[in-house]
């Protein structure tokens, strides 16, 4: 999971306005449910956890199980009320957690 | 997931096909480009507008496009030296925004120095093993399939341009006489689906023109970029035939005539398709 | 894209002949711990069908790749908000699919993720607010298998 997430939301907003954040992160997801070519289960392998906080309070967050489709896209809403930093994390099976950081301003 | 599912498989789908008619584009939706003079179609149609509305609009989005993962990870690539030449692709090139555009569109094209054309794939690992002294990578590697990507991706929008007069003329012919050819124990040539059956079932597969404007191409089936002689093997298995080789002469002269049964079409890398 | 297994052989060439229209098995009992999932989600409470509207396509063109977006009705304030939805997929070796957490910070309680169907079955959510009221609703995905998209 080494690729950068892509990650697309307005770099302003009005206070109290919702804005819509899109996500996409590049990951197999390997379901655990498919054998190799020598008829070995392939071990599963998944992103299990994704998490939004905005200047450090929970905005949205999901478990996702082995039916999430390889290279998850996860979009959701957040309003705005001040100006702030959004911090994604996507958790690998294996422990290893991508971080991401965006910032958004408060239009005038 | 497939295998405990078999005989399952079999009822939903030929129950699928009767109500499937009703979400796949009826022909007159679907819009194409008017064929020049001599062409085999009328209209040239992309296969974008065989798929269902829920597969075209992640194709719509440069954002859920997961295609775009491929052209991100290309672009730093493409900045990143490799090989005992202290080389990268932007050494030579420069921005690939500017240099490579139209290049995709026009390929495969004429190679002087190998007297044979060459295609995209190939074009890349020339560039690698020969100005940067570097390995070339391994056709389907993500690698090659990445930078393909992004090179094709520097063309979206423009039309398919490959040259098929002078040199590349018996290749051509060549290519038109793979398509026509029935290969396999279903006996199935390029033409029986995608010239004679586009716009219809074969089974759950809604049959499209074949187009090569989209590639490589994010399979929804196999949630990942495709490289064009990836498909053209796949479609050989398909009908029980024994494909050639990815990136060998035949697939190569199967590829010239296929982008020219696309002429004008806008590239579409990285499309999704199913 | 691999080579060609037995089972897509077969169905490849089956599929010339398979010509008759059968009900299909999406109204089956779940074959999977679908029920399970939901009773501990819901503590066994009786969830109420409404409030919840989920996109998912009518024929999914490929199973591993399916589209679906959800909205529930909420205000999304701090005093009534969807806490939680969850999503089984009762056709699928395992049901569960995610489950999504919303706070008031939402601002909506609207989503939308990509999920692998392994064949024609029904998606249930349940969604659980605030107040520990519980909502439901479900939908049948028909899924394309076979033939050349495998």
């Amino acid at each position: 999971m080494a690729d950068k997430p892509r990650i697309k939301l307005p770099k302003e907003a009005k206070k109290g306005e919702i804005i819509q954040i899109k996500t996409l992160v590049s990951h197999l997801m390997e379901s655990g449910q498919r054998k190799d070519a020598q008829g070995k289960p392939i071990p599963r392998k998944i992103i299990n956890k994704f998490s939004c906080e905005f200047n450090s309070k929970p905005v949205f967050s999901c478990a996702l199980e082995p039916a999430i489709s390889a290279n998850p896209y996860i979009q959701f809403d957040a309003r705005i009320d001040e100006e702030g930093t959004f911090r994604f994390a996507w958790t690998d099976d294996d422990g290893s957690v991508v971080t991401a950081e965006e910032k958004i301003a408060l239009k005038a | 997931m497939s295998i405990r599912y078999g005989s399952l498989a079999v009822l939903a789908t030929a129950a699928l096909t009767l109500s499937a008619i009703a979400v796949f584009g009826q022909e007159a939706e679907r819009m194409g480009i008017p064929a020049p003079p001599g062409h085999v179609f009328k209209t040239i149609i992309s296969g974008y507008q065989f798929r269902t509305k829920e597969t075209r609009a992640l194709q719509d989005d440069d954002l859920e496009n997961p295609g775009f993962l491929a052209v991100e990870r290309a672009a730093d690539m493409w900045k990143t030296v490799d090989g005992s030449e202290g080389k990268s692709c932007m050494s030579c090139h420069g921005e690939a925004e500017t240099t490579m555009k139209g290049v995709g569109a026009a390929m495969p094209k004429w190679s002087e120095k190998l007297n044979k054309p060459v295609n995209l794939e190939q074009q890349i690992n020339i560039c690698r093993s020969e100005h940067m002294k570097a390995q070339p990578w391994p056709f389907k590697s993500k690698e090659l399939t990445d930078m393909t990507t992004f090179v094709r991706f520097q063309s979206r929008g423009m039309p398919v341009a490959v040259k098929t007069d002078g040199p590349m003329s018996p290749w051509f012919e060549r290519g038109k006489e793979i398509y026509y050819t029935r290969v396999g124990q279903l006996d199935l040539a390029c033409a029986s689906c995608h010239e004679k059956n586009n716009g219809k079932f074969m089974r759950a597969d809604f049959l499209s023109q074949g187009q090569t404007n989209g590639f490589p191409t994010y399979r929804l089936r196999d949630q990942r970029l495709v490289p064009l002689h990836e498909r053209f093997e796949g479609c050989m298995f398909d009908v029980r035939g024994v494909p050639y080789k990815p990136l060998s002469d035949e697939f190569l002269a199967l590829e010239i005539y296929v982008a020219w049964r696309g002429i004008g079409l806008p590239v579409e890398t990285p499309s999704v398709r199913n | 894209m691999g080579a060609i297994n037995r089972r897509q052989a077969f169905l490849l060439g089956g599929g010339f002949v398979a010509l008759t229209v059968l009900p299909m098995a999406a109204n089956a009992e779940p074959s999977n711990d679908a029920a399970e999932l939901i009773k501990k989600f819901t503590g066994g409470k009786e969830a109420t069908k409404g409030k919840i509207t989920f996109d998912l396509p009518e024929i999914a063109e490929n199973g591993n790749t399916v589209p679906l977006a959800l909205t529930v009705e909420s205000p999304m304030t701090a005093e009534n908000y969807v806490k939680e939805v969850l999503f089984v997929a009762d056709g699928n070796p395992n049901a569960g699919v995610a489950t999504l957490m919303f706070t008031p910070m939402s601002g909506k309680a609207e989503a939308s993720i990509r999920i692998r169907l392994a064949q024609t079955q029904n998606v249930i959510a349940v969604a659980k607010m605030s107040d520990g009221s519980l909502f439901t609703e479900r939908k049948t995905v028909k899924v394309t298998i076979g033939g050349c998209g495998g």
